[in-house]
């Protein structure tokens, strides 16, 4: 932490580790077999027989841990559908 | 009954066929009996950087093919008794690679062998799913690099998708050896960290090995590195991770961590 550190150009790595951590989050629900897109029509025919969403609404994304793999669906339904199902 | 391990990366030139032969150097000097494989047909490598390549006669191909016998293609280290190459060809087309023949020669060496080290071929294509096809633990080498962590990553999917204990719905142990680190310039904020790599592939680490001139010095000379000189960081950075592939439980040291301040000057200009 010196003054010539001022004049060093902007540290590289955080970017990298970025760039990847998007990345992989991509190419790991797309490279592993069709599951990931099976799952999104699945669930989605599911949802719509109960409240009406936008099929790009629907994310399905599957991330890695050293044990396990984790499905993280995330849906986004609009007020209105909830109250016009209720 | 031997374990059989496999080396990959998917990227080429990070470090697979070095460390093959300084894990099974390191694991034959604790008298252990090691065969290290060769599956990269047409471009073998292991037998130069073991320094026996003027010893070759018939290879993994020959034996596949039965032209050969196994003991006969089998060459025993000059510097260390316990520790045998099995070539690959350099002739052969890697079709003659058959899953069956694999299968065949990986369960005799088995038999035989505490260790059965399987260098792979970089890639994703046959020679280097039927060089993990059979193993019951890999060791993924990484450098800390985007493209080699990226590649990392697709060989994690194959490894958990494409291997016998995959499809026997059993869990494939891997393990990350990252290789080519430089703990200043990771310090610096021009490389990416361990933590980065290990939060990002999340596979347990086996071994930081150091960016360092010995490794080219040993392979120069046709030397493991664990062997050529032993008292070096790289060598003791694969002894250690030598002993946690035989199931010891040991702290991780980063190598070049900790530095003097005379150290600190010279790496500033030597950067």
């Amino acid at each position: 932490m010196t003054i010539f550190n001022l004049f060093r150009k902007q540290r590289s790595a955080p970017t990298a580790r970025e760039r990847l951590q998007v990345l992989l989050a991509h190419e790991r629900s797309s490279n592993g077999s069709d599951l990931v897109s099976v799952l999104r029509e699945e669930i989605l025919a599911v949802i719509a027989k109960h409240v009406q969403v936008d099929s790009d609404k629907v994310q399905v994304k599957m991330d890695r841990d050293e044990d396990v793999t984790i499905l993280e669906i995330d849906v986004e339904i609009p007020l209105d559908a909830v109250s016009q199902a209720a | 009954m031997g374990k059989v391990i496999v080396v990959t990366s998917g990227k080429g030139g990070v470090g697979k066929t070095t460390s093959t032969a300084a894990l099974g150097a390191a694991l034959a000097q604790r008298n252990e009996r090691v065969v290290v494989v060769d599956f990269d047909v047409g471009l073998r490598n292991l037998d130069l950087v073991m320094g026996a390549e003027r010893r070759v006669v018939y290879d993994l191909i020959n034996v596949i093919q039965g032209e050969a016998k196994l003991s006969q293609a089998l060459i025993r280290d000059k510097r260390l008794e316990t520790l045998f190459l099995l070539p690959a060809s350099q002739t052969r087309d890697k079709d003659n690679l058959t899953p069956e023949g694999v299968e065949r020669v990986i369960t005799e060496l088995r038999r035989v062998f505490d260790w059965v080290i399987c260098d792979s071929p970089a890639g994703i294509e046959s020679g280097a799913t039927l060089a993990m096809r059979h193993a019951d633990m890999a060791v993924v080498v990484t450098n800390p690099e985007v493209s080699s962590v990226r590649d990392s990553d697709r060989i994690i999917g194959l490894l958990d998708s494409k291997t016998l204990k995959a499809e026997r719905g059993e869990r494939m142990e891997k393990h990350l050896l990252l290789t080519r680190y430089d703990a200043n310039r990771a310090e610096r904020g021009d490389m990416l960290k361990v933590e980065d790599v290990l939060e990002i592939l999340s596979i347990p680490l086996i071994g930081i090995i150091p960016e360092s001139m010995d490794v080219l010095r040993a392979s120069n000379i046709g030397s493991p590195v664990t062997l050529a000189d032993a008292r070096s960081a790289p060598a003791m950075a694969y002894f250690e991770a030598a002993r946690r592939l035989a199931g010891e439980v040991l702290p991780i040291t980063v190598p070049g961590e900790k530095r003097g301040i005379f150290g600190k000057i010279f790496a500033r200009r030597a950067a």
